[in-house]
């Protein structure tokens, strides 16, 4: 849902119909866009909307809700000097979503961490392998359903 | 469009061929760098296909390091993360308080007073001072001048006592907390910073002495390590790599913090984007910093060192143990924590090697449902494939060293 007062947003006027939802919290603008079209909403917001640099992707463990997680890219605009949090909710049976790599390169390894740390995994991704933990690990440890404490999983 | 970054499973699967043979031994050596290396700060692997003396394809293994950070920061209250920090980055652990303190102030809606944000912006140029003379120093010993790696270790020598001074830690300081800073400022601190202020513009100058003009590290650094600016952007290079390829970005300007904007300051930059520029680029932010130490130095604002926010700031002392409230408050927030309210933000601030960006998400608990953490060396190291692919293995060490990354911040 996206209220009124931001109908006249720059940013959701450009996105159109891809913006599923939008707040404006501690001045910050988070725009929500389903999982499907999230390559074509990230290239509109670089050539379109000038948001140079891809800062970071990351993701959120909503267990034992459903859609699971959610995968956050945060956007910086050099010459507008503006920021904008961007959101895509995925199931958590088989979670899977487009990889931004073809927008921005530096999704690469943000993106190898989700897959490491969380087991989201990013569709034609150029090289989809664990970055943090050793390749055998068993278990995706910031999942919400991973212990904190103990020696096993 | 220019290709990705390469990969490290590729060139693992080639190392291996290359060392126990098979049937096709590849034309070309791979050299595996690390991760126990002194020019790597820290332990990064680097593998590199080498065509006699060219760079064919570099890829970064990192991972090494890694401790969990983020998954611990999900099992401790707000107020105890705070230690955490200081390990991320531990080249600028006061950085690394800063940016988590106004991310969670942000969520509490905190009003910190002047005093408190003035003390952090000293501190947090101080800061960049001791990591930037860490980095010149080790840049310095990787390229071959040892003197310079002693007189910056001399000098960080007394910003670490001050910070002992402040805190009673050199390195793992914790000193910004929620709400404030930990500790009121100790008594004669003045002194101690204009000491070191008042020298430091020299010193400086004599590191420049020994480096700006000496044949040698020009002859090392200029017109190594060029990557173009839109590769820079693309692949999430940010701070002063950003600068020294000409773009005037920082975040203390840009989205000023903690009373930034009050402070008179130049942005350095530079146009050759080489390692040299870099250097200088560095070497102004330093000048730089000391201006901003001075001026807080002069115009420091009196007043309590942390907010009147009861309930979230520990109760002082001597109120902890004469009233019934505070003693409440105290055994409240010690056992348990406070409560933050819902919602997510996500703080920037100018860190010595670029822009850390703190993600947090509350749920309305005492503890934090999530943090992530933007580290600048994470983002920097991967412009590495693109900045030493087609370069010579000697250069290798120099274009490393003028990432300036921290294996902390990038592993967490």
């Amino acid at each position: 849902m996206i209220p009124d007062s931001l109908r006249d947003n720059s940013v959701i006027a450009a996105l159109g119909d891809l913006a599923d939802a939008a707040k404006l919290e501690f001045k910050e603008l988070t725009v929500e866009v389903r999982p499907e079209n999230i390559l074509h909403a990230l290239g509109l917001i670089k050539e379109e909307l000038k948001y140079e640099q891809l800062t970071t992707v990351t993701a959120v463990d909503r267990y034992p809700a459903e859609p699971r997680f959610e995968i956050v890219y945060h956007l910086h605009s050099f010459s507008r000097k503006e920021r904008l949090r961007l959101k895509a909710r995925v199931s958590g049976e088989n979670p899977a979503i487009e990889s931004a790599c073809p927008v921005y390169r530096s999704a690469n390894w943000y993106e190898r961490e989700v897959f490491d740390l969380y087991g989201v995994r990013f569709l034609n991704h150029p090289n989809l392998i664990r970055i943090m933990l050793p390749e055998d690990w068993e278990g995706y440890p910031l999942r919400k359903d991973y212990p904190v404490t103990g020696t096993r999983y | 469009m220019s290709h990705q970054i390469t990969s490290e499973a590729d060139l693992e699967k080639d190392y291996e061929r290359h060392e126990h043979g098979g049937d096709s031994v590849p034309q070309t050596m791979v050299l595996n760098m690390g991760p126990q290396h002194p020019s790597t700060h820290g332990v990064l692997r680097l593998l590199l296909e080498l065509d006699g003396e060219t760079i064919l394809r570099a890829a970064p293994d990192i991972g090494y390091l890694h401790t969990g950070i983020e998954k611990e920061f999900e099992a401790k209250t707000y107020q105890q993360n705070v230690t955490l920090t200081d390990r991320i980055d531990y080249l600028a652990p006061l950085s690394n308080n800063l940016v988590y303190c106004l991310a969670a102030e942000k969520l509490l809606n905190l009003e910190i007073p002047p005093m408190a944000q003035w003390m952090r912006v000293m501190l947090s140029e101080l800061t960049r001072l001791n990591s930037h003379l860490v980095w010149l120093g080790t840049h310095a010993i990787d390229i071959g001048a040892m003197s310079v790696f002693l007189y910056c270790f001399r000098e960080r020598e007394d910003i670490l006592r001050i910070f002992e001074m402040f805190s009673g830690q050199r390195m793992m300081t914790s000193y910004f907390r929620i709400g404030g800073l930990a500790l009121p400022p100790p008594r004669n601190w003045q002194k101690r910073v204009k000491d070191f202020v008042d020298v430091f513009p020299s010193r400086v100058d004599e590191y420049e002495e020994l480096l700006t003009n000496n044949r040698i590290w020009t002859g090392r650094t200029k017109g190594i390590g060029f990557l173009a600016i839109e590769d820079m952007l693309d692949l999430g290079v940010t701070g002063p790599m950003l600068r020294a390829a000409g773009l005037k970005v920082d975040a203390r300007k840009d989205t000023p913090y903690s009373s930034y904007e009050k402070f008179d300051f130049e942005v350095p930059t530079r146009t050759e984007n080489d390692v040299y520029s870099r250097y200088l680029v560095r070497i102004e932010e330093m000048r730089q910093s000391t201006r901003i130490i001075k001026q807080a130095l002069e115009g420091m604002p009196s007043g309590s060192h942390q907010a009147d926010a009861p309930g979230i700031v520990l109760p002082d002392r001597e109120k902890m143990k004469t009233q019934m409230e505070s003693l409440i408050f105290h055994f409240k927030i010690v056992t348990e924590g406070f409560r933050v309210p819902q919602g997510e933000v996500f703080q920037v601030i100018e860190s010595p090697r670029g822009e850390v960006g703190c993600y947090m998400v509350s749920d309305g608990t005492q503890k934090p449902y999530r943090v992530h953490w933007r580290g600048p060396s994470f983002g920097n190291l991967q412009s590495t494939s693109a900045m030493i692919e087609g370069t010579q293995v000697a250069d290798v060490i120099a274009s490393l060293g003028s990432m300036d990354f921290v294996l902390g911040d990038t592993d967490r």
